[in-house]
C-alpha cells in the first residue's frame, strides 16, 4: 500500500493534477473565513460592475489630502477621458478640414489636441454631415474644453435652512488622497454579476456546491455500478443477462434526455443541490457497471478465487477479500472520472434552465446560466462567466489528469 | 453472407428495442411524478400567460392529448398514435404554432451542424492520437495535456471561448443565430455564404472538444497495439515499419468506432449545449426555450427527436463496423 502510494505520487501527472485539485479545495475552504458575507446579498445597484478596487467617492472627499506633483496627472486624465472613438472621429474632421492624413497621430494625445484648438470651429458645417454628427462635435469640444482647465473643483452642499449651496472645499487637481486612511473600500477582485452580487465570494461558494455535487452524484454512481458490475460479474447467467439489457439500453440512450425528462418532472420547487446531484448519480452509472464486470470477469476464474470457492468461503467474502481488492484502484478512478463529469453535467443542466433551483447558494452551472441569459459574454463582461469556465475546466482537467497518472501507474504499457 | 445478415439483423433488433425503451421512456418519465400532470404543466403555463383564450385551448388540448383520465395503456395508444402522426400537440410557448411546425427546420440545423462536426473531430483526434502514440517525446507530452485539457472542457466552455475571441474580439465572425436575421431564407449566394460564416464558430468549438477526447483514447489503443505480439513478431519478420505502422492503426482504430457509437450520447449532449451559446437555429436551442418558456410537449418532442436521431446514428456506426471488422465475419462465417 505506502509503496504503490509513493509510486501514485511519483507520476508527474498526478502530482501536477492533485496539487491543482487541493489548491481548488483549500481556496473553497480558506476564502469564507476570512470574507463572511453571504454569496447571494446583492451589493451594487445596476448590472456587471467591473472587477477593481471601490473607494468611497464621499469618504476621499473628507479624508485629509495631500499634494502630490506629478507631471504626468494631467495628461493621463485627458487620457482617460478620450476614447478610442472619439480620436477617430478627431481625426476624421481634421481630415475634413484639409489636414494630412499622416501629420495625425490618434495615439499622441497633446499634438491631437493641438491640432484640434488649432482647427476646430463649432460654427462651421462640414458638407454631407448630420445634424447628430455636428452636434456631437460641438459636445465633444465642450467636454474637451472641461478637461484641459487647470481650476480645481468646489465641492457644495446645500444649506439646510436657506436651500441655497455653500462651499464646503475645493478640491485641486494635484489633490490625492491616502487608500488607506479612507474608511470604506471594496475590493471586488472580479466585479459583480447580472443581479449586482459580488462574483469572487459567489464563484468560491458555487465551486463548493459544485464539487458536492460531483461527489453525491460520484459516489451514487460508482457505488450502484460497484454492485451491478460485480453482481453481473461474479453471478453472470441470468442476473448478468439483465444488468446487462438495462446498461446496453442506457449506454445509447443519451443520458442529457433522461436528465432533462427526470429534472423537469420533478418541478422547480423540490430541484435542490442534493436532488440534482442524486439524479445524475442515478443516470451515470452505465460505463462503471460495464467495466467493473469486465474486471470482474477475468478475475472471477483466477486460481486465488477458485481457492477462496472451495474452501468454502461465503461469497460476500470472497468478494471482499479476493475481488474488491483486485479492482479496488480501477474503481476508484471510475469514482474520479465520475465526479468530473457529474459537475460538468450539472453545469450543462443549469445551461439549459434545469439546474438547481436554490435561493441560498449558487452552483458553477447556475452562475453560468444568469450569465448567459444577461448576456454576458456579448457584452463583454468577461468576469461574470470567464472565471467560471476556467473554474469548471480546471476542477474538470485536474481530476482528468490525477486519473491519466493514476492510469499510467497500474498500466505500465501506457507509460512513455 | 449470411454471417453478416445475422449480425445486421441482431443490431436491428437491438435497434428496435432501444427504441422502444426511449420511447416508453420518454412516455413514463413524466408521469411517474406525482399529481396530475395537466394540472401541474397548465399551472405552471398559466404563470405570465395573458392569453385566456390560448391557455383554454392548450388545456383542451393536452387533456385530449395526454387524456390523463382514461387508463395508463389507453394513454400509452393516444401517444404512440399521435406520434406516428407526427402530432405532437400545440407549443406552449410559441401557440399557436405546433410542435411539429417549430421542429421542422431546427431538426436540420443540428444534424448539418453536429454530424459533421463529430465525424471530422473523429477523424483529426484519431490521427493526433495516433500520432502521439507512434512518434512519441515531445509531441506526446505537448499532444496529451493539451487532450486531456481540450476534453475536460465543457463544450459550452470552448463554445463560449471561441465566440469571445472570434466574434467580440476580434469580429471575424457572428456571435449568434444561423443566418444573418436581416436575411429572408432562400436559396441565393449571399444566404448561403450568411449560414456558412454563421456555422463556424458553433462546428469548430464541437470539433475542438471531440479532437481532445478521441485522441486521449487513440493514444492509448495505438500505445497497446504497438506493444503487442503481432508487431514484435513483424519486426523480427523485418517488415518495414510502415506496413506494421498500417496495421497497428488499422487494429487500433476498431475500438474507436465503437467508442463513437457509445460516446455519440453525450456528444450530441454536449453540442446541444454549444447551440445554446450561439443561439444556433438547432434542437438545442429549441430545447432551452422549451425549458425557459415550461413549453411541455415542446421539451418531450424535442428529446424524443434527439434521442431518435442519436439511436440511428449508432445504428449507421453499427452497420458500418460490421463492414470493417473482419472478425465479425469471420465470427459469424463459422
Amino acid at each position: 500500500m505506502k509503496k504503490t502510494i509513493r509510486q501514485i505520487f511519483h507520476s508527474p501527472k498526478f502530482v501536477v493534477g492533485f496539487c491543482m485539485f487541493m489548491f481548488i479545495l483549500l481556496a473553497v475552504a480558506i476564502y469564507p473565513l476570512f470574507i463572511k458575507d453571504k454569496p447571494l446579498t446583492i451589493i451594487s445597484q445596476g448590472t456587471f460592475v467591473p472587477p477593481g478596487i471601490y473607494v468611497n467617492v464621499y469618504d476621499s472627499l473628507n479624508t485629509k489630502p495631500y499634494t502630490l506633483m506629478l507631471d504626468a496627472a494631467a495628461a493621463k486624465r485627458i487620457a482617460s477621458k478620450l476614447s478610442a472613438d472619439d480620436r477617430i472621429a478627431i481625426k476624421e474632421w481634421l481630415v475634413a478640414v484639409g489636414i494630412l492624413e499622416n501629420q495625425i497621430d490618434t495615439t499622441d494625445t497633446k499634438s491631437l489636441l493641438e491640432l484640434w484648438g488649432n482647427n476646430y470651429d463649432p460654427k462651421k458645417q462640414l458638407p454631407g454631415m448630420t445634424y447628430a454628427k455636428t452636434r456631437y462635435y460641438q459636445r465633444l469640444n465642450a467636454a474637451l474644453e472641461g478637461i484641459l482647465s487647470t481650476e480645481g473643483v468646489t465641492i457644495a452642499a446645500t444649506d439646510t435652512l436657506t436651500g441655497t449651496l455653500q462651499a464646503k472645499a475645493t478640491v485641486k487637481q494635484s489633490d490625492y488622497v491616502n487608500i488607506n486612511e479612507v474608511p470604506n473600500k471594496r475590493v471586488l477582485l472580479l466585479g459583480t454579476d447580472n443581479f449586482g452580487r459580488d462574483v469572487m465570494t459567489e464563484i468560491i461558494t458555487a465551486t463548493g456546491v459544485s464539487l458536492l455535487i460531483g461527489i453525491i452524484a460520484g459516489l451514487i454512481a460508482t457505488g450502484i455500478g460497484l454492485i451491478l458490475g460485480l453482481a453481473a460479474g461474479y453471478i453472470g447467467g441470468v442476473v448478468d443477462d439483465i444488468v446487462m439489457f438495462f446498461t446496453n439500453l442506457f449506454t445509447v440512450i443519451p443520458t442529457i434526455v433522461l436528465l432533462i425528462l427526470i429534472s423537469f418532472s420533478i418541478g422547480q420547487e423540490s430541484r435542490g443541490p442534493v436532488a440534482i446531484a442524486v439524479v445524475i448519480g442515478f443516470t451515470s452509472w452505465v460505463w462503471t457497471t460495464r467495466s467493473v464486470r469486465a474486471q470482474v470477469i477475468s478475475l472471477r476464474n483466477r486460481d486465488h478465487v477458485s481457492l477462496s470457492k472451495l474452501s468454502g468461503h461465503p461469497v460476500i467474502r470472497i468478494i471482499f477479500t479476493d475481488i474488491l481488492p483486485y479492482i479496488a484502484s480501477y474503481v476508484f478512478m471510475a469514482l474520479i472520472l465520475q465526479i468530473s463529469s457529474a459537475i460538468l453535467i450539472e453545469a450543462s443542466l443549469s445551461i439549459l434552465g434545469l439546474g438547481p433551483r436554490t435561493t441560498e447558494v449558487p452552483t458553477l452551472g447556475l452562475m453560468l446560466n444568469w450569465a448567459f441569459i444577461y448576456q454576458a459574454q456579448i457584452l463583454g463582461k468577461w468576469w461574470a462567466y470567464l472565471p467560471v469556465i476556467i473554474i469548471i475546466a480546471l476542477v474538470s482537467f485536474s481530476l482528468n489528469l490525477m486519473n491519466t497518472g493514476l492510469d499510467q501507474v497500474y498500466n505500465p504499457a501506457l507509460r512513455d | 453472407m449470411k454471417g453478416y445478415m445475422r449480425y445486421f439483423g441482431k443490431k436491428l433488433i437491438w435497434f428496435i428495442i432501444t427504441f422502444i425503451a426511449a420511447f416508453l421512456l420518454n412516455f413514463i418519465l413524466p408521469r411517474l411524478m406525482p399529481g396530475d400532470p395537466v394540472a401541474a404543466i397548465v399551472a405552471r403555463l398559466a404563470q405570465g400567460q395573458s392569453n385566456a383564450s390560448g391557455v383554454q385551448a392548450i388545456y383542451e388540448q393536452y387533456t385530449e392529448l395526454f387524456g390523463t383520465n382514461e387508463p395508463m395503456y389507453t394513454q400509452f395508444l393516444l401517444y404512440v398514435k399521435n406520434v406516428f402522426q407526427g402530432d405532437f400537440g400545440f407549443s406552449f410557448s410559441q401557440y399557436p404554432r405546433s410542435v411539429a411546425d417549430v421542429l421542422r427546420s431546427s431538426i436540420w440545423w443540428t444534424v448539418i451542424l453536429q454530424f459533421p462536426a463529430i465525424i471530422i473531430g473523429w477523424i483529426l483526434g484519431n490521427s493526433l492520437g495516433a500520432l502521439a502514440a507512434y512518434r512519441k517525446g515531445w509531441y506526446d507530452r505537448l499532444i496529451l495535456p493539451v487532450s486531456i485539457f481540450a476534453s475536460a472542457l465543457p463544450a459550452f466552455g470552448m463554445a463560449t471561448i471561441l465566440l469571445v475571441i472570434f466574434g467580440v474580439t476580434l469580429k471575424w465572425l457572428p456571435t449568434s443565430g444561423g443566418y444573418d436575421v436581416s436575411m429572408i431564407p432562400k436559396l441565393n449566394w449571399a444566404y448561403i455564404w450568411s449560414v456558412v460564416v454563421h456555422y463556424q464558430l458553433p462546428f469548430w468549438s464541437i470539433v475542438l472538444i471531440a479532437i481532445g477526447g478521441q485522441a486521449i483514447g487513440m493514444r492509448s489503443m495505438s500505445i497497446y497495439e504497438l506493444h503487442a505480439d503481432y508487431v514484435k513478431y513483424s519486426r523480427f519478420l523485418g517488415v518495414k515499419d510502415n506496413k506494421i505502422v498500417r496495421y497497428v492503426f488499422r487494429n487500433a482504430m476498431l475500438p474507436q468506432i465503437t467508442g463513437l457509437a457509445l460516446a455519440l450520447g453525450t456528444m450530441v449532449g454536449g453540442a446541444l449545449i454549444a447551440e445554446i451559446v450561439f443561439s444556433y437555429p438547432g434542437l438545442g436551442t429549441i430545447l432551452y426555450n422549451g425549458i425557459m418558456g415550461q413549453d411541455y410537449p415542446l421539451i418531450s418532442a424535442t428529446t424524443l427527436i434527439i434521442t431518435i436521431m442519436v439511436l440511428i446514428a449508432t445504428f449507421a456506426i453499427e452497420i458500418l463496423y460490421g463492414f470493417i471488422d473482419p472478425r465479425i465475419k469471420a465470427a459469424q462465417s463459422d
